[in-house]
C-alpha cells in the first residue's frame, strides 16, 4: 500500500498518496488550468512544471481564479 | 466625440465607464447587465476555486477576457503583503500586467490605507505592473502616488458601497488640476447623476459597482449609468457658462411692446 501524507489544498485538510505531483492534484479536483494561478507554500508555481513538482507532508496549495467583485 | 477615447497606459476605450462584477444575484444578470452598461473594463476579484462545488458557475464562462478588459482588485486585502500576492496571483492567470489596487485600512469605513497603498504601488510599478490606484480624495496623496508611479489615480467619492456621492467636489477639481493621469472616481456613487458630476468635474472616467449592482433595476440603472457618463463627457468639454448671482434674461431686451 502507497504510504499517505496530508496537504492543505485551498485552506482544506487533504490526505494524499506519496510522491504525487501538483499535476495529480489539479487534475484530481478537475481544475480549468487556464483559469487558475497556483501557490506552493506561498511561492507562484509554474504551470507548466505542474508534473515535475513531487508534493510533501504539510505543503500548502492555493488555487485561486477570478470571481465577481467591485 | 468619436476621438474622445479613455486612454490608460496606452489603451484606449471607447467607454469612459467601468463596472464591477460583484454583488449581482447571478452571472447572468452580471453579464447582461455589463453589456447594456456598454463598459470595456470590469474589475474581478481574486478568490479560491471552490474544490468542492466543481460546477459552480465561473466568470470567465459568462464575460469574456478577451472582448472585455479584466481589471483585477486586491479587495478585501489589508496590508500591502497580501495585495502584492494577490495581484503576482491575477497576473499569473492570463498575464494581467493593468491591475486595480486597493488596500484598505478600516473595516468599517472601508477608507483607503495610504501608506499601504503607496509602498505597494512602488513595488507593483517596479515589477512591471500598469497600477490603477484606490486612494483618499486627498491631492498631496494623489501627487505622491503619481510620483510612485501609477498609471490611474482613482479617488473615492464617499466609502465603497455607500452610495452617498461625490463628499469633496473641490478635491477632485484640485487633483484633476494638478495631474494629466487618468482620473477616475472610484466607490461611493449611488444614482446615475453622480457619475455626470464626476465627468463635469473633468474626471476622465467612473467605476460603479453597488449603484448598478443592488438597484431595484440593475438593468435600467447600468443604462442610467452608460448615459449619465457620456452626458457628463460632452458637457465637460462643452465649456459651462459661468455662474452669476443675478439674473439674464434669455429673450432679447429690444422691441419689447
Amino acid at each position: 500500500m502507497k504510504k499517505k501524507i496530508k496537504i492543505k489544498l485551498n485552506g482544506r485538510s487533504k490526505t494524499i498518496n506519496e510522491n504525487s505531483t501538483l499535476l495529480n492534484i489539479i487534475k484530481n479536483f478537475k481544475v480549468p488550468l487556464k483559469k487558475v494561478a497556483i501557490e506552493l507554500n506561498q511561492e507562484i508555481v509554474d504551470k507548466k512544471k505542474l508534473k515535475y513538482i513531487n508534493l510533501k507532508q504539510n505543503d500548502k496549495i492555493e488555487i485561486v481564479h477570478f470571481i465577481g467583485g467591485g | 466625440m468619436k476621438k474622445d477615447k479613455l486612454i490608460i497606459s496606452k489603451k484606449k476605450f471607447n467607454s469612459r465607464l467601468i463596472v464591477g462584477t460583484g454583488k449581482y444575484r447571478n452571472m447572468q444578470e452580471c453579464a447582461k447587465a455589463i453589456k447594456l452598461s456598454g463598459a470595456e473594463i470590469v474589475t474581478v476579484a481574486v478568490r479560491r476555486v471552490n474544490i468542492i462545488d466543481k460546477k459552480k458557475p465561473l466568470l470567465m464562462d459568462y464575460i469574456d477576457p478577451k472582448k472585455i478588459t479584466y481589471l483585477p482588485n486586491t479587495a478585501g486585502c489589508f496590508n500591502s503583503k497580501d495585495a502584492l500576492r494577490t495581484l503576482r496571483l491575477a497576473r499569473e492567470i492570463g498575464g494581467w500586467n493593468l491591475v486595480k489596487l486597493e488596500v484598505l485600512g478600516d473595516k468599517k469605513n472601508l477608507f483607503p490605507e495610504m501608506i499601504e497603498t503607496l509602498k505597494s504601488t512602488e513595488i507593483l510599478t517596479k515589477e512591471g505592473f500598469k497600477v490603477m490606484v484606490y486612494c483618499t480624495d486627498d491631492p498631496l496623496m494623489a501627487k505622491r502616488l503619481e510620483n510612485s508611479g501609477a498609471c490611474a489615480i482613482m479617488p473615492l467619492a464617499a466609502p465603497i458601497g455607500s452610495g452617498l456621492g461625490i463628499l469633496n467636489e473641490i478635491n477632485i477639481k484640485i487633483i484633476r488640476s494638478q495631474t494629466k493621469l487618468p482620473l477616475i472616481i472610484d466607490a461611493g456613487l449611488g444614482q446615475a447623476s453622480d457619475a455626470t458630476i464626476a465627468m463635469e468635474l473633468g474626471c476622465d472616467g467612473v467605476l460603479v459597482n453597488t449603484a448598478i449592482a443592488k438597484a431595484k433595476k440593475p438593468f435600467q440603472m447600468a443604462l442610467a449609468f452608460k448615459n449619465a457618463v457620456v452626458a457628463g463627457r460632452q458637457s465637460y468639454l462643452s465649456g459651462r457658462i459661468k455662474k452669476t448671482l443675478m439674473g439674464n434674461p434669455s429673450s432679447p431686451k429690444k422691441g419689447i411692446i
